[in-house]
């Protein structure tokens, strides 16, 4: 027995911090935990891919293709990029602000999110789609988008860990002073 | 049993600790970084702790500390430990007393470094012992056992993760800790630790022969282990065929075999690649008619394997990245490894759905929006319209001065060769303009030889110093600059003008680069000059500072020229419907976009 859960987004959205918190979420409850995170240069603004692994029998910390159970997407773009991790059935999470890098600014290759979801949709039966903007204007803060996907994944069970559970992970992992905010956006997507 | 969910960094500075380390010195460089930082925030005042200004200095304070009988980490990236080599190379032969390991990561991919050089080879070539761990758990366990073995053989000892260890988490059991010992001091002794020819000839004799008794202890290494084959009698030909592999590629193979049923062949996993556990591989040798070897980087353990079999006249076929059946370059994965697998046992990979994804943004690192580096550049760009001019750059976040539109960076090599290279760039075309450009932590790493190299031999170019008050791309540790160290002392500020006016820069400007006139006006100057001359950029990362009021822009007053889009490349600007837009959640209130723009269209600040 064993749950994949993958997050990925840009640079700076704040994806350790969740993984983190799924991760520690596990292990309190005794299970084995292993995770992988970009880390360096790639952080600039690049794409960034959290692997989180718990349960028995883990030897990769990187899931292989068509095995995650969920993927946790804080970009529409970087959705569809990681879509090949996603096993039959499994769950997939999306914010659908897209986040147009420089590249596409500046030789007008733009795209749109909805184009990005309207293929998310054909493809994955467990699509949730997260109005990031208004969750973080309802929480008072941008930095909320993180813990507010992490509510809607929790939600569903898939990460093998109750609501109450992640929430005490946040309780010990979150700074005092930015908890409330915290705690309101884990309930924004519920 | 305590257990404590750790980053395999933080897993190798706690074990570090938990052997009772004195001494922890290093330069930062990814993936390695967070183990010093780990001894640090966990250190109870035991442990003297600092980052050194470049891994030569580093290592030769360790050095220093382990003669004395403390026990000393090092930790550094790959090209690190080509900095330090001078001085690793000629410990190996002196030897030391207190344990002492140099960590050094590398990176297959590579994710965030230069070369995919392997630092296996390096310990051949040192004839130093390495230990390279698989996972976050077994670095814990492994770096105490390092310290035992270089204190055993008094010898360093090279600890060799790579970047899928350091930056994995992994719930790990603490063991008891050692605790320290008290270092015996350092006793004089001229003919042990003055390093002259004849004392190398004779310690070299005395390595060769350590290294043989390393090879057969190393062979009942806790981590050195055969898996033995399970249920592969139902199948003769298969049961002939064997896996070496070492290091995150065990748990690769491990992730593969664990779709296979029942039907798992026999895998050897090499901890220490040199010395090479020569009776162990053949153990594992023994009765196999072919080895896949599944490694990372360079094929050293196939090497060694291929060896082995004309030493001993096996008839084994040893198979890897000599022969084709495993990638040369770049990271393994479950997938890359599932595949040489299938082909080796005739095994179908498992089917994985494939999808005609749509075309997808293609997403490259930038420079922050806000960043003062990006204003630099483009003052530069200004300044040297129209002028013949060459821009050598540098490691640090402003090597991503390269990406378009700035497309600053002309040459880039490694740490400190911006300065150099420009000077030889001149030596041959003396008609340009030659700029260099390099950053506060950078300058103080390697920077300053070059300088004082362009002044002595009477070279022209323009220094450009990138001050921005930390070492930004490794994750903001101090540097002489900053004026605090690792102890959490403050020290005097190391003042980058008065350095350069003392070893003769002619003119030494500081100019604010977000006033992009006067930033400029400066380069202008500079470069009208023979000599070295030189600006620096003062201005702190938005890492390290507040964020100004952010900007915005007036729709009506926009008329979509894409100026500031063009000319800037800033990550929180794009167009709608025309428009320039900013995004309030990334803008850090820099004021650019509004100095470029031609309309006066983007207001904002104070």
């Amino acid at each position: 027995m064993s749950m994949n859960c993958l997050l990925c987004g840009v640079g700076g959205q704040g994806t350790v911090l969740a993984s983190r918190l799924i991760a520690y979420a596990a292990m309190q409850k005794g299970m084995e935990v292993r995770t992988a995170e970009t880390i360096g240069m790639a952080q600039r603004g690049g794409c960034v891919v959290s692997h989180v692994r718990t349960g028995e029998e883990i030897h990769s910390s990187l899931i292989p293709l068509g095995s995650a159970d969920v993927i946790i997407a804080f970009e529409p773009a970087e959705a569809v990029r990681c879509l090949p991790y996603l096993k039959e059935g499994g769950f997939m999470i999306v914010n659908d602000k897209a986040i147009m890098p420089v590249t596409s600014s500046l030789d007008g290759s733009e795209y749109t999110a909805e184009k990005m979801l309207d293929f998310l949709k054909g493809k994955v039966f467990n699509l949730r789609i997260i109005n990031g903007d208004e969750v973080c204007r309802t929480c008072g803060s941008p930095k909320a988008l993180n813990i507010a996907l992490l509510g809607a994944a929790a939600v569903t069970g898939v990460l093998e860990l109750t609501v109450e559970e992640m929430k005490d992970a946040i309780r010990a992992r979150v700074p005092e002073k930015y908890l409330e905010m915290n705690m309101k956006a884990f309930e924004a997507c519920m | 049993m305590n257990k404590r969910f750790l980053m395999g960094n933080e897993a190798i500075g706690i074990g570090a600790i938990h052997a009772g380390v004195h001494l922890v010195t290093g330069y930062p460089g990814t993936p390695s970084t967070e183990i010093l930082e780990t001894v640090a925030r966990e250190n109870d005042g035991s442990i003297y702790v600092e980052w050194s200004v470049n891994e030569k200095a580093a290592l030769e304070v360790a050095a220093g500390a382990s003669y004395a009988g403390a026990r000393t980490m090092v930790t550094m990236k790959q090209v690190g430990l080509n900095v330090a080599a001078d001085p690793l190379m000629s410990l190996a032969y002196v030897g030391i007393k207190g344990g002492m390991v140099v960590v050094t990561a590398d990176d297959p991919g590579p994710i965030s470094s230069q070369t995919e050089q392997d630092t296996r080879h390096f310990a051949q070539f040192a004839k130093l012992p390495v230990f390279d761990p698989s996972s976050p758990e077994e670095a814990y366990l492994m770096i105490q056992d390092a310290f035992e073995y270089s204190e055993k053989y008094h010898t360093p000892v090279i600890f060799r993760p790579v970047t899928r260890v350091n930056h994995s988490c992994a719930s790990v059991t603490m063991t008891e800790p050692a605790g320290q010992k008290k270092p015996e001091g350092f006793i004089k002794d001229s003919s042990k630790w003055v390093i002259f020819p004849k004392l190398s000839y004779q310690n070299h004799i005395k390595i060769e022969e350590r290294n043989e008794a390393m090879k057969a202890e190393l062979s009942s290494y806790r981590f050195n282990c055969i898996d033995l084959a399970r249920n592969m009698t139902g199948n003769p030909d298969r049961a002939k065929i064997g896996i070496a592999t070492g290091g995150a590629s065990y748990a690769y193979v491990r992730e593969v075999l664990s779709s296979y049923g029942e039907d798992i062949p026999s895998v050897l996993k090499i901890a220490t690649a040199h010395p090479f556990p020569e009776q162990l591989a053949l153990e594992f040798l023994s009765g196999l008619e072919k080895v896949i070897v599944v490694e990372e980087l360079d094929p050293v353990i196939e090497r060694e394997l291929l060896t082995l079999c004309g030493k001993h006249h096996l008839a084994v076929e040893i198979h890897g990245k000599l022969t084709g059946d495993v990638k040369n370059a770049g990271e393994n994965s479950v997938e890359s490894v599932g595949i040489s697998l299938a082909q080796m046992f005739g095994r179908v990979m498992p089917k994985t759905q494939l999808y005609q994804l749509p075309e997808l943004p293609v997403r490259p690192p930038v420079l922050c929006a806000g960043c003062p580096h990006r204003v630099s550049f483009y003052a530069v760009k200004t300044a040297m319209k129209g002028r013949k001019a060459v821009f050598s750059g540098d490691i640090g976040c402003y090597t991503l001065g390269n990406a378009k539109p700035l497309d600053m960076v002309d040459t880039c090599l490694c740490m400190g060769a911006d300065v150099t290279i420009a000077q030889g760039l001149h030596r041959i075309e003396p008609d340009a303009v030659n700029f260099s450009f390099i950053g506060d932590s950078t300058f103080f790493a390697s920077g300053i030889t070059g300088v004082v190299n362009a002044v002595y031999n009477k070279t022209d170019i323009v220094l450009i110093i990138l001050d921005n008050a930390t070492t930004a791309m490794t994750g903001h540790q101090p540097h002489p600059g900053t004026g605090k160290t690792m102890m959490g002392a403050v020290a005097e500020k190391i003042s980058i003008e008065k350095t350069l006016l003392a070893v003769g820069v002619k003119s030494v400007v500081t100019a604010d680069p977000l006033d992009l006139k006067s930033a400029a006006k400066a380069v202008r100057e500079a470069s009208g000059k023979t000599g070295v001359n030189a600006v620096i950029f003062k201005s702190p990362c938005i890492a390290v500072t507040a964020p100004s009021p952010v900007y915005r822009v007036l729709e009506d007053v926009c008329i979509g020229c894409k100026k500031c889009i063009r000319e800037l490349g800033c990550p929180a600007m794009h167009m709608e419907n025309n428009k320039a837009v900013i995004e309030p959640s990334l803008c850090y209130g820099c004021s650019v976009c509004a100095q470029v723009c031609p309309t006066k269209a983007i207001k904002g600040g104070a």
